[in-house]
C-alpha cells in the first residue's frame, strides 16, 4: 500500500517536472522531399517558445506535427508524456481538444456565422446548454476585443485581423494548456499586429498556458516568447548540419556567432538573391 | 580508320540500349506502384469513413442540409431530365417500330430502358455533376482554407463531420431522386407516344405491362444505392486530396464528376450482369435481356 502510494508521488512529481511537449527525432518527409530532419524540441509548461525561420523551412510543419495534423515519418512526439504519434483517431481526437491553433489565416468555416465559429468547439466537446455557450461565446469575444456585434456576421464580412481575432477565441473557448499559433501577424497592419501581441500575452497571463509561436516577425518572436528555436531549410544546410541552428531567449538573438542566425533577424538579405537564383537554378 | 574507333560506337550500343529498357521499366514501375498506392489510399478513406459511420451517427444539423441539397434541390432536374428522355426515347424509336407495326411496343420498350437502365444512371449522373462536383469543390476549398485542419484540431473528425453526413444523403436519397426520374421519363414518353404520336393508348399501357415486371423496378432502385454510394466517395476523396490553389479547386470538382461517371458505368455493368443472372435463376422462363 505504502510502496503504491510512494510510485504515485513519484508519478505526479515526474509529470509536473516534465516538459509538455517532446519531439524527439522527428523527421517528415513528404514523398522524396524531406521537410525535417531528426528535429529535437522539449517545451516545458507554461513556457511560450517562437519558432523562427525563413519560409519554407518547415516551421508550420513542425507546428502541425506537434498537434498530430501531420504524422512524423520516424520520430515521437510526446503530449503530457503520450505518443501522439501511436494514438489512432479516436484518441488522438480526445486529445486535441487540450490545444488550441490559431491558423494563418484564421480558418474560420465560412459557412457558419462568427458565434457559431466560436461555439463550434463548445457543441462538440462540452456539454452546456444554449444560454451558457452563448454567454462563454460572447466572453472569449470579448476578450478579443470584439462586441457582440459581430457574432450574427460572416467571417466574409469581416477585416484580417478581426479574423484573426475570432481565430484566437475559437481556439480559447476550450480552455486549452497548450496554444499553438501558425504566423499570428502575417498580413495585417503594424497596429494590429502588436494588438495580436498583446493578446498572445494577455492569453499567456489569464490562461496559463503553453504556448508554441511559429512566425518570421522578429517584433512578435521579441515581444511574446520566453525561447526561441531558428529553423533552417533542409536546402541549405550539410547533412550533417543541425536542423535548428538557433535554441536560445531573445535577448540573445543578436549575440548570435552563427551570421545566418544575425542576418535573418536584422532582414538582411546579403548575398541570399545571388544564393536564391543558383538554387532555382 | 583506327581498330578503338572502329570498336567505340559498337561496344556503346547495348548500353544504351539497357538504359532505355532500364528508364522505361522504372516508368512502368513507377506508374504501377503510383496507381496502387492510390487505389489503396482511396480504400482506406473509404474503410475509414464506414468505421466511423458505424461508431458515431453524424448530428441533425449536419444531416439536413446535407439531405436539403442533395435530395429537394436535386429533385427539379432529375424530374426535368427525366421527362426529356423519356420523350427522347420516343422519338428515336418510333419510326423504327412503326414501320414494322409495332408501334405500341413502344410502351414497354420505352419503359423498360427507363426503370432498368436510363433512370438510375440519369438520376446518377445528374447527381455527380450537381452535387458531387459542388462536394468536391467545397471539401477542395475547405482543405485549400485549412477550414479541414481546424476541424481536426478542435477535436472533430472530419470525415465524420463531413463526409459520413454526405455519404448518408446520397445513399439513402438517390432511390428516391431514380424513382423520380423512372416516373417523369414514363410520364414524358406516355406523353409524346400518346398526345403527339397519337399511338393506341390501351394497347401501349397493355405492352409496358407487360415486358416490365417488379425484378426490374427493383434492379433500377438497386442499382442506384451502389451509384450513390460511388459520388459521395469519389467526390469527397477528390476533396479531401485537393491540390492547393483554384486550379487544385477547380481540377478536383472535375476530376470528382468523370471518375464518378466512368465508375458509374463500370459499376452498372458488374450489377446489370449479376442481377441478370440472379433473374435468371429465380425465373428460367422469363425474358433474358443479357448474354445469349
Amino acid at each position: 500500500m505504502l510502496a503504491a502510494r510512494a510510485q504515485l508521488e513519484r508519478d505526479v512529481a515526474e509529470a509536473a517536472g516534465r516538459p509538455l511537449v517532446e519531439v524527439r527525432e522527428v523527421s517528415i518527409e513528404f514523398g522524396h522531399q524531406a521537410v525535417l530532419r531528426e528535429i529535437e524540441v522539449d517545451i516545458p509548461r507554461g513556457q511560450t517558445l517562437a519558432v523562427i525561420g525563413e519560409s519554407g523551412c518547415g516551421k508550420t510543419v513542425l507546428l502541425k506535427t506537434i498537434i498530430g495534423l501531420i504524422r512524423p515519418t520516424s520520430g515521437q512526439v510526446l503530449f503530457d508524456g503520450q505518443d501522439l504519434t501511436r494514438l489512432n483517431d479516436r484518441e488522438l481526437t480526445q486529445q486535441r481538444i487540450r490545444f488550441g491553433f490559431v491558423f494563418q489565416n484564421a480558418a474560420l468555416f465560412d459557412s457558419m456565422t462568427i458565434g457559431q465559429n466560436v461555439a463550434f468547439p463548445l457543441r462538440q466537446h462540452a456539454k452546456l446548454d444554449d444560454a451558457e455557450i452563448r454567454e462563454r461565446v460572447l466572453d472569449r469575444l470579448r476578450e478579443v476585443g470584439l462586441s457582440e456585434a459581430v457574432v450574427r456576421k460572416k467571417p466574409a464580412e469581416l477585416s484580417g485581423g478581426m479574423r484573426k481575432r475570432v481565430g484566437l477565441a475559437r481556439a480559447l473557448v476550450l480552455n486549452p494548456e497548450l496554444m499553438l499559433y501558425d504566423e499570428p501577424t502575417t498580413g495585417l497592419d503594424p497596429i494590429m499586429s502588436d494588438v495580436i501581441n498583446e493578446l498572445i500575452l494577455r492569453t499567456r497571463q489569464l490562461h496559463t498556458v503553453t504556448s508554441v509561436v511559429v512566425t518570421h516577425d522578429m517584433r512578435t518572436a521579441r515581444k511574446v516568447a520566453d525561447r526561441v528555436i531558428m529553423v533552417m531549410p533542409l536546402s541549405r544546410l550539410r547533412p550533417d548540419e543541425p536542423q535548428i541552428i538557433f535554441d536560445g531567449p531573445p535577448s540573445e538573438l543578436d549575440r548570435s556567432k552563427d551570421r545566418r542566425v544575425t542576418q535573418f533577424v536584422q532582414g538582411e538579405a546579403g548575398e541570399r538573391l545571388s544564393e536564391l537564383s543558383h538554387e532555382s537554378n | 580508320m583506327s581498330t578503338a574507333d572502329s570498336i567505340t560506337p559498337r561496344s556503346r550500343e547495348p548500353h544504351a540500349v539497357s538504359a532505355i529498357l532500364y528508364e522505361w521499366v522504372a516508368d512502368w514501375g513507377a506508374l504501377a506502384m503510383e496507381g496502387i498506392l492510390a487505389v489503396g489510399d482511396y480504400a482506406l478513406f473509404v474503410w475509414r469513413t464506414l468505421a466511423w459511420m458505424f461508431t458515431r451517427l453524424p448530428r441533425k444539423e449536419t444531416l439536413l442540409p446535407n439531405f436539403y441539397q442533395v435530395g429537394v434541390l436535386s429533385l427539379p432536374v432529375v424530374a426535368l431530365t427525366g421527362t426529356f428522355i423519356g420523350m427522347v426515347l420516343a422519338v428515336q424509336s418510333y419510326n423504327m417500330f412503326a414501320d414494322i407495326g409495332l408501334e405500341t411496343r413502344l410502351g414497354g420498350v420505352i419503359t423498360l430502358s427507363l426503370v432498368r437502365e436510363l433512370g438510375p444512371v440519369l438520376a446518377a449522373t445528374m447527381l455527380a455533376g450537381r452535387v458531387g462536383s459542388a462536394m468536391a469543390a467545397e471539401l477542395g476549398t475547405m482543405r485549400v482554407t485549412e477550414q479541414i485542419d481546424a476541424l481536426d484540431s478542435m477535436g472533430a473528425n472530419p470525415l465524420n463531420y463531413l463526409v459520413v453526413p454526405r455519404f448518408i444523403a446520397c445513399v439513402l436519397l438517390i432511390p428516391t431522386l431514380t424513382i423520380m426520374a423512372n416516373f417523369m421519363g414514363v410520364t414524358g414518353g406516355y406523353f409524346y407516344s400518346i398526345v403527339i404520336l397519337g399511338i393506341d393508348k390501351h394497347h401501349y399501357l397493355q405492352h409496358s405491362q407487360q415486358f416490365v415486371g417488379g425484378f426490374d423496378l427493383f434492379m433500377g432502385v438497386f442499382k442506384s444505392v451502389f451509384f450513390g454510394a460511388i459520388i459521395a466517395m469519389v467526390s469527397c476523396y477528390r476533396g479531401f486530396h485537393c491540390a492547393p490553389g483554384a486550379e487544385g479547386v477547380g481540377r478536383a470538382a472535375t476530376a470528382s464528376f468523370v471518375y464518378s461517371f466512368v465508375l458509374i458505368l463500370i459499376v452498372d455493368l458488374m450489377l446489370d450482369i449479376v442481377l441478370d443472372g440472379i433473374h435468371h435463376s429465380l425465373w428460367p422462363d422469363g425474358v433474358k435481356l443479357l448474354g445469349p
